[in-house]
């Protein structure tokens, strides 16, 4: 899972962390993928009661986050959510680590049976700075958001808005929210036509669940 | 001699506390044995409060003894958890309240194969009934109820102990409100009964063993029980913390001695490890403790499954391995966690960098450390314990 180290991107990383945060119902049972040092999971835990469990492939931030007091376990979204029960979860979140798994569609189809409700946040590839570095630079992009050159990045399945709108259909689930926020971290608004989140959104985060499924 | 007397008194007579449980108050065994009387040994530390919900059971492994923050009376060194246990320690006397007992069939004054047999006024030995993990569980709760303690605010331990942790969350889900197994596994691998058959082994073939009535015959297996230690001794470190510390360094010579002296540094180790041990330990104890753990495989106390064992567990755990633990390797532990996901439970893991091998849980290892006190400092906050009073 990717860590979040570089500090220049601390102030938008809050925002893309309290818009999720702001999805979820207090009092919910959650489980974050790739939770990191336990950010997320310790500003749900104190401002909104909920009950947390995390899951970090790197063990200094699996320590950081028990020794925090957070319910964490070593492990990855590829191999460790066949464990998890049927609906043993209110939500749950994987934030900036959709595109760093090996198999997208089959983590995917585990969050949506492990949780009522999935939030997946991503960098959207589709943003119109990736896709002016490769037009005309003819070179991968490397963005604040993705500062990592091609042959040093965890990210192996880079997609874009309308590339995880559409394996959403696939998957039959259903999209309750799309927040998309600009380069600066601002959102765009939320009557936004896809094509417009996916030129000018950065980062996209996504409200989903099952589909055919009542509340 | 004077410190082999001291350890047989420990037997009858402990340098600790103790609960006797009459013959009315039998424990039933896993073997289907009515065990009575049962003598419980063991030490508090700390203060139980007035709810009686800050109590801690630490739970020692194969070879230790209740005695896990103070000097131990035999050997003088200090208690096998001094660095976890102990005022401002992870494991916090200003706060917690904890309890150790010695196990069942051990030999520091609970009952086991060296205590007298009251049918026939002699000791036990091989007619000592061959008790589980679970039976040793058993008589823990025993000593709970008898301290009135309802609720456990944690039961912590590693490798023998961590088993009992494992066993203690899966039989009394209600009276667990935490958890910390260490270096642990739900069962006992083949590799690991067949390090503690060589063990038995060299214990039976002692001739002084005397089909285990060497008490009754005024003997001591000390030999076979001195290389049975060595040869566990060597699956509690690693290649590399061998390597480190002793290498191929000879042992107060230059050359070599073509001979079967202690050439090396590390067979001397192994003989003082071996002859250190004997003066604290009963053979017969060696053999039905190694036995308990062999035995113990959770999962099939439940139908195969192990997280049926904390099915609807409200228990928090922290699951604890070590990354050069080759007895109890760290692969064990995560079939622990997995299980508990399954079963919902609330679980943490980590898995501590180390070299130092299995013993790593009795070392100074700060990570360790750190998670332990993050970990118990949550669930105190979750139990509504109140913050430790601030020592001067």
């Amino acid at each position: 899972m990717t860590e979040h180290t570089d500090p220049g991107q601390q102030q938008t990383k809050r925002v893309d962390l309290l818009l999720v945060a702001e999805m979820i119902a207090p009092g919910s049972r959650v489980l974050d993928v790739g939770c990191g040092d336990g950010t997320l999971l310790r500003i749900l835990e104190n401002r909104y009661g909920i009950d947390g469990r995390g899951i970090e492939l790197s063990q200094r931030g699996v320590n950081e986050c028990v020794a925090k007091g957070l319910a964490v376990v070593q492990g990855d979204a590829d191999h460790d959510l066949d464990d998890y029960p049927d609906n043993g979860f209110d939500y749950v979140i994987l934030s900036q680590t959709v595109q760093a798994t090996r198999n997208p569609r089959v983590v995917l189809g585990h969050l949506l049976r492990i949780g009522r409700r999935a939030i997946v946040s991503f960098p959207n590839f589709g943003h119109w700075r990736m896709r002016w570095q490769l037009l005309f630079e003819g070179r991968m992009p490397v963005t604040e958001h993705l500062p990592m050159s091609w042959y040093d990045t965890p990210n192996i399945h880079f997609c874009t808005i309308r590339d995880f709108v559409s394996l959403v259909h696939d998957l039959e689930a259903r999209i309750e929210r799309t927040i998309a926020l600009d380069s600066r971290g601002r959102r765009l608004p939320d009557n936004a036509s896809l094509s417009r989140l996916n030129i000018f959104g950065e980062q996209a985060i996504f409200l989903l669940r099952r589909g055919g499924e009542a509340d | 001699m004077t410190s082999r007397t001291a350890a047989y008194r420990q037997v009858d007579k402990p340098d600790s506390e103790v609960v006797r449980f009459g013959v009315d108050d039998p424990l039933r065994l896993d073997c289907g044995v009515d065990l009575a009387p049962l003598t419980v040994a063991y030490q508090t530390y700390g203060t139980l409060n007035a709810e009686r919900s800050n109590a801690i059971l630490a739970c020692h492994a194969l070879t230790g003894d209740q005695h896990v923050a103070n000097r131990h009376p035999v050997t003088g060194k200090p208690g096998w958890w001094d660095l976890m246990v102990g005022p401002g320690k992870p494991i916090d006397t200003n706060r917690f309240f904890v309890i150790c007992a010695n196990v069942l069939g051990s030999c520091m004054g609970t009952t086991g194969p060296s205590s007298i047999d009251p049918a026939t006024g002699q000791a036990y030995g091989l007619n000592f009934p061959v008790v589980t993990i679970r039976d040793m569980v058993r008589a823990q709760a025993k000593l709970i109820d008898h301290l009135g303690i309802e609720t456990l605010f944690c039961v912590a331990g590693g490798s023998m102990g961590g088993m009992q942790v494992l066993q203690w969350a899966a039989s009394y889900p209600d009276r667990v409100f935490s958890a910390i197994p260490i270096a642990t596994a739900a069962r006992h691998s083949s590799q690991n009964i067949a390090f503690h058959e060589v063990g038995r082994q060299a214990v039976m073939a002692d001739p002084d063993w005397r089909g285990g009535r060497y008490l009754i015959e005024g003997t001591r297996p000390s030999k076979g029980l001195a290389v049975a230690r060595m040869a566990a001794h060597i699956t509690y470190l690693s290649e590399e913390a061998l390597h480190r510390k002793f290498g191929r360094n000879l042992q107060d010579r230059e050359t070599v001695t073509f001979g079967f002296d202690a050439d090396f540094q590390i067979e001397s180790y192994l003989r003082h490890q071996g002859m250190t041990f004997v003066d604290r330990f009963d053979a017969n104890s060696y053999l039905y403790l190694t036995r308990a753990m062999d035995y113990f495989d959770l999962a099939a106390d439940y139908g195969g499954t192990l997280a049926n064992a904390f099915r609807d567990s409200r228990t928090r755990f922290c699951v604890v391995s070590f990354t050069s633990d080759w007895l109890f390797p760290t692969e064990g532990n995560r079939q622990v966690v997995h299980a508990l996901n399954a079963a919902g439970a609330r679980v943490s893991f980590v898995e501590i960098e180390t070299d130092r091998g299995h013993d790593a849980f009795l070392l100074d290892e700060p990570e360790m450390f750190a998670a332990i006190r993050g970990f118990l400092e949550s669930a105190a906050r979750a139990r509504g314990l109140a913050a430790p009073v601030a020592v001067p």
